[in-house]
């Protein structure tokens, strides 16, 4: 299982913990993982990535295993941890003021 | 009894007021949505129990909210807003082309006679509509052929920010852009012409060009649909023939910019205005915030203070923060940035806050329930 970390609004949004454990079938990528998050989380789709260009929406970043995988291509492998399981995914909101 | 339902969008959230016909004692429900950016609610005309709910954040894009509770649960619908084929380029503030980009709902408009019918207005600045209560959304793409290239963003983003259908006639409809200027259809929303003539805005190389004008606001009394009311960046105008032509009815306001403008519920010619002392300055003339009345339809206007404060006042009231009930005495309500929400029982010859601390309020809206 995949585990996920959501900034705390959308987090509300889909009325989920501060932890997500999802199914993911294939090669585990940051496509893959946001296909079945927002396949399980509807009310996410457009929130995390433009729904049209599939881009990073610009003021959210994705960590993992102390590493910014914000700028990799979307249909590079996760680290292994993050297949595992033993690392989440972390998608964090900018901290930007507001 | 009949209830009153006043829907409150803010910079951190919505809140939802209920009270009876008195308007004495309010209920107050929310935040719903905390932390996210409501530009706008606004309750269907022939189904009260469903409303519509702009929900935005500059790091999590747009989501609608549906409600068909009357407000007390909601549920995400559609959020994908794609302009129509090649979105072009409008102007970026200097001048310098800028490709057309989804940013936000302004405003939601539900039809006159359908629930599952509603128009959003966008920035950057479009028209869409939806037939399928929200779920999805099209563009009504014909506006922005309206000299589209040369629309530029005014200092609050380029938006559509007015929406007013006739109810006279249902292929009709008037919008409103900063700062493009104001538009009408007679076909339901396919094609579609500038009404700015005899707008003025210095700011533009030709201070009467067809289209550029910063239209802050347009209202209109639905008995009366070809008579229209605007407050302009600077200016407060009015039309009596659906826009062909403006002329000004400033009169002895204290300053003529704004941004909110209102309708009497039950008299055609009274109208309402918060002046703001400059586009530079968005806070009321002398630190007293005034809303001003006039009965003749403009040019004459009258103060009204009674329960606003006097001194020391500071705060902006933005353009869809002023809106109406249709009770006898008809209800005005308007809201601050401060965070003030003002209402009078009594066409505004006095005021009260119904509350005074929340999130800046972007936009009010108040049903008349049965």
């Amino acid at each position: 299982m995949i585990r996920i970390v959501l900034p705390s609004l959308l987090r509300a949004l889909a009325r989920v913990g501060p932890e997500i454990e999802l199914a993911v079938d294939g090669p585990v990528t940051l496509s893959s993982v946001l296909d079945s998050l927002e396949a399980r989380y509807p009310m996410l789709r457009g929130t995390i990535r433009d729904q049209a260009t599939r881009q990073r929406r610009p003021l959210i970043r994705f960590f993992a295993c102390a590493e910014d995988l914000s700028r990799e291509p979307p249909d590079a492998p996760l680290p292994d941890a993050v297949a595992k399981g033993t690392e989440p995914l972390l998608i964090v909101a900018a901290i930007a003021g507001g | 009894m009949t209830d009153i339902r006043v829907l409150v969008g803010t910079r951190k959230g919505a809140f939802v007021l209920t009270s009876d016909g008195k308007r004495e004692r309010w209920k107050v429900a929310g935040p719903h949505f905390g932390g996210w950016e409501i530009y706008h609610l606004k309750g269907s005309p022939i189904d009260p129990s469903r409303i519509y709910a702009s929900q935005s954040s500059a790091w999590f894009g747009q989501l609608i909210p549906r409600s068909d509770d009357g407000g007390k649960t909601w549920a995400p619908v559609g959020n994908r807003f794609e302009y129509e084929g090649a979105p072009g380029t409008h102007q970026w503030y200097d001048g310098t082309p800028r490709p057309w980009t989804f940013k936000r709902v302004w405003h939601l408009e539900p039809s006159l006679t359908d629930p599952d019918r509603v128009l959003a207005g966008v920035e950057d600045a479009g028209l869409f509509h939806s037939r399928d209560g929200g779920q999805t959304w099209q563009e009504l793409a014909g506006l922005r052929s309206q000299q589209g290239s040369h629309w530029q963003p005014g200092a609050g983003g380029m938006c559509l920010h007015t929406i007013l259908l006739d109810p006279a006639n249902p292929r009709r409809m008037f919008t409103a852009i900063s700062a493009a200027g104001a538009f009408r259809t007679d076909d339901g929303g396919s094609t579609w012409q500038p009404i700015n003539r005899g707008l003025r805005s210095e700011f533009m190389p030709d201070p009467t060009a067809e289209v550029g004008h910063c239209v802050h606001r347009m209202a209109m009394h639905p008995s009366r649909p070809g008579v229209l009311f605007m407050q302009k960046h600077w200016d407060v105008m009015r039309s009596d023939d659906a826009g062909q032509s403006w002329r000004e009815v400033s009169g002895n306001l204290p300053s003529d910019f704004g941004f909110a403008i209102e309708v009497h519920a039950h008299e055609p010619d009274t109208i309402y205005v918060a002046p703001i002392k400059s586009d530079t300055e968005h806070y009321p003339p002398e630190g007293k915030l005034r809303v001003y009345r006039s009965r003749t339809g403009g040019h004459e206007w009258e103060a009204l203070i009674k329960g606003l404060p006097q001194r020391y006042c500071y705060v902006n009231v933005l353009r869809d923060a002023m809106a109406v009930d249709s009770l006898d005495p008809c209800g005005v309500y308007f809201g601050t940035t401060g965070g003030q929400l003002y209402a009078s029982a009594d066409a505004g010859d006095s005021w009260r806050a119904i509350l005074r601390d929340l999130p800046a309020v972007l936009s009010i809206e108040v049903q008349t329930l049965p």
